[in-house]
């Protein structure tokens, strides 16, 4: 087990393009650390970096306090799970979890221990005779993490590894690595373009975009206070909604003003954060699950926000409804009980609490 | 039904039963294609298997049908298996192909894993020069190839032959390589560095046990150019205890204006006995190999 250090660490390719752009990261023992960003966000090339597989540019990486920079993969004790697997085709699923080991030369029945384990912890066990082409898609996966967890390595590095599985396999997997992570406690760092995957495995989240890091944090705070337009857009499925407005009032009343003219009360703990912004262009930024059909409730800063539904997505649970305002596209989330027709007019409720404002000029939030 | 619906359902039947048609068209001409060339093939070894079992008197008898056999005998056969340089052709022939095989695959297999995994300069302008090479004929390179190997003393050596056979094994068997190691996913190497496998033993533990098949193909390739090269025993080797058999059975059975065709033909066949045991065994990996290379070299 070990803590990772990454140190302004750079990535850059012959042409000058550079994938990671000087980045800082601390990653405790223990923890599970989840990158996730947009295709060419740098997050592979991070990983690959920490890995060993792609050399650094400058910058520093350390695992359990020693600077591995110089190190060969082989010699720096991780792991990692790819994405398509990458399971020795020609041998068995008990060869293929015992290969680290076998080049490491391990006692014959210390192997066959930790692999015996290792099965046992993935369901697997039946399955060690077996050629990889003879395993499912799921199945596969299990002996890619089995082969990490024999080596019993510092590090576990994953790859976004359930990339190549059907949704519902995909759920399954999901879990299975969050028990293993549970079970064996090892240092984790995942990759995934999977804003779900990534808050519901992570004990922290890492969001990048363009080769740096947008913001860390523990899941629930991403999602809550994200720190840039970038993150708030990210992070949460249907994604944020965000409208051009305009703050009007003083500290004491102040008003978002949208372009159509509606005008939401700001919640009076926020007025002294956002008095320098009155009368400046910013962007309001709410997510769906906070535009919802009205009901009685008890909680203040509620505000009307009326709207035309022009797209109704059934969804089972909820009702997605769909408008446009000013050009930009607004979701709300409905009780499937609530009655909605398309171009009929309907008052929705605005959590103001859970509203953000961005500066356009810097993109940050507020 | 009315007349128009009418016309409309035969006008769809009509158009089944031409497509079934245009089907049965494209299988007699496959089939008919196939017969052509099976018999354009084929008739050469049929005609020396056939002229193998007849008599000298029978090949001579100018009347009748030269593709049957009138009194049939394996005297052809028993004299040349009785026949001492016949045997010694035999042997030179799998002595120079053993070598000849295991120098190319050792050096197509470390020139292909280099080639084709590691990053180095020059590295995609070496693998198109190997490649290249190969297409130099062998009828240009044997004047100055027979420079070197007389100045090494191998002029009249079967081991001369092992020398400069690879010349005409190795760029191909390397260029398949190239396009079977590059067909195996980059991530399997990287498992094996992380797992912890040294360079070697990545390629004897990982790319050699998954790139069989394109280094079955190789090996035949480099088994039939071995043991069926004609220009460089022709030009190097004059003494008949270092001839293979590609020259031997000629040499030794065309006296002056005398051909003894039936052992020629006999000697002909025995002679191409081993690459097609080889290949009826091995056609399926010899087929995946070279279409592997194919796609993705």
């Amino acid at each position: 087990m070990a803590q990772v250090s990454l140190r302004k660490l750079v990535k850059a390719y012959e042409g000058g393009v550079q994938a990671v752009k000087g980045i800082d990261l601390e990653i405790a023992d223990h923890e599970f650390v989840v990158l996730v960003g947009p295709s060419g966000c740098g997050k592979s090339t991070t990983l690959r970096m920490i890995a060993g597989l792609e050399e650094i540019t400058s910058g520093d990486i350390a695992i359990g306090g020693t600077l591995v920079n110089d190190i060969p993969p082989r010699d720096r004790d991780i792991a990692m799970v790819f994405q398509n697997y990458a399971l020795y085709p020609h041998m068995s699923v008990f060869d293929n979890m015992a290969f680290g080991l076998t080049l490491r030369k391990f006692p014959k029945a210390e192997i066959k221990r930790r692999v015996d384990e290792a099965a046992r912890i993935l369901d697997i066990a039946m399955l060690l005779d077996r050629k990889p082409k003879a395993l499912s898609g799921g199945q596969r996966q299990r002996v890619a993490m089995g082969r990490a967890i024999v080596r019993d390595p510092k590090v576990f590095l994953f790859d976004e590894p359930l990339s190549n599985l059907d949704a519902k396999l995909r759920v399954q997997m999901r879990t299975e690595i969050k028990k293993v992570h549970q079970t064996v406690k090892t240092t984790t760092v995942y990759v995934t373009h999977d804003q779900i995957e990534a808050m519901t495995l992570a004990d922290r989240v890492v969001v990048m975009n363009h080769g740096v890091i947008e913001q860390v944090g523990p899941p629930q705070e991403l999602y809550h206070h994200p720190a840039t337009r970038f993150v708030a857009g990210f992070i949460g499925s249907p994604a944020m909604n965000f409208s051009p407005a305009r703050l009007e009032g003083d500290a004491h009343a102040l008003r978002v003003v949208l372009p159509n003219g509606t005008a939401l009360p700001v919640p009076e703990h926020r007025a002294a954060r956002y008095a320098p912004y009155v009368g400046r262009p910013i962007l309001v930024g709410i997510r769906p699950e906070h535009l919802t059909d009205k009901k009685p409730t008890d909680k203040r800063n509620i505000a009307d926000f009326p709207a035309i539904p022009e797209v109704i997505e059934p969804m089972g649970m909820e009702t997605l409804v769909h408008f446009w305002m000013d050009g930009h596209e607004i979701s709300a989330r409905l009780d499937p009980t609530c009655p909605v027709s398309v171009g009929v007019p309907i008052t929705l409720a605005a959590d103001m609490d859970q509203m953000h404002i961005i500066d356009p000029a810097t993109d940050k939030v507020l | 039904m009315s007349a128009s619906t009418v016309s409309k359902a035969e006008g769809i039947y009509a158009k089944a039963g031409s497509l079934s048609s245009e089907r049965r068209w494209a299988l007699w001409t496959a089939y008919a294609s196939l017969i052509f060339a099976a018999i354009i093939f084929l008739a050469p070894p049929v005609y020396m298997f056939v002229t193998s079992l007849k008599g000298s008197a029978e090949v001579a008898n100018m009347t009748g049908n030269p593709w049957l056999v009138r009194n049939p005998t394996l005297e052809n056969y028993t004299t040349l298996l009785s026949n001492r340089p016949f045997l010694k052709f035999f042997l030179n022939s799998a002595i120079i192909t053993v070598c000849v095989v295991a120098i190319t695959m050792v050096i197509s297999i470390l020139a292909a894993f280099a080639l084709a995994r590691m990053r180095f300069w020059g590295s995609q302008f070496l693998a198109t020069g190997v490649f290249l090479t190969y297409l130099i004929p062998d009828t240009l390179l044997f004047i100055p190839l027979y420079q070197i190997v007389g100045g090494l003393g191998l002029l009249n050596s079967i081991w001369g032959l092992v020398l400069v056979y690879p010349t005409l094994t190795v760029p191909f068997c390397t260029w398949i390589m190239i396009g079977y190691f590059a067909s195996i996913p980059k991530e399997l190497d990287e498992a094996a560095l992380i797992d912890g496998a040294t360079w070697p033993q990545m390629l004897l533990k990982i790319f050699i046990p998954v790139a069989m098949p394109g280094i079955i193909a190789a090996t035949i390739f480099a088994f039939t150019v071995s043991w069926a090269a004609f220009v460089y025993p022709t030009a190097f080797v004059t003494t008949p205890d270092q001839m293979p058999l590609t020259i031997g059975v000629v040499s030794q059975l065309v006296r002056a204006d005398t051909f003894a065709w039936g052992q020629i033909m006999a000697g002909a066949l025995l002679a191409a006995l081993p690459p097609v045991i080889i290949y009826a065994f091995l056609m399926d990996y010899y087929i995946a190999g070279l279409t592997a290379g194919a796609t993705k070299g």
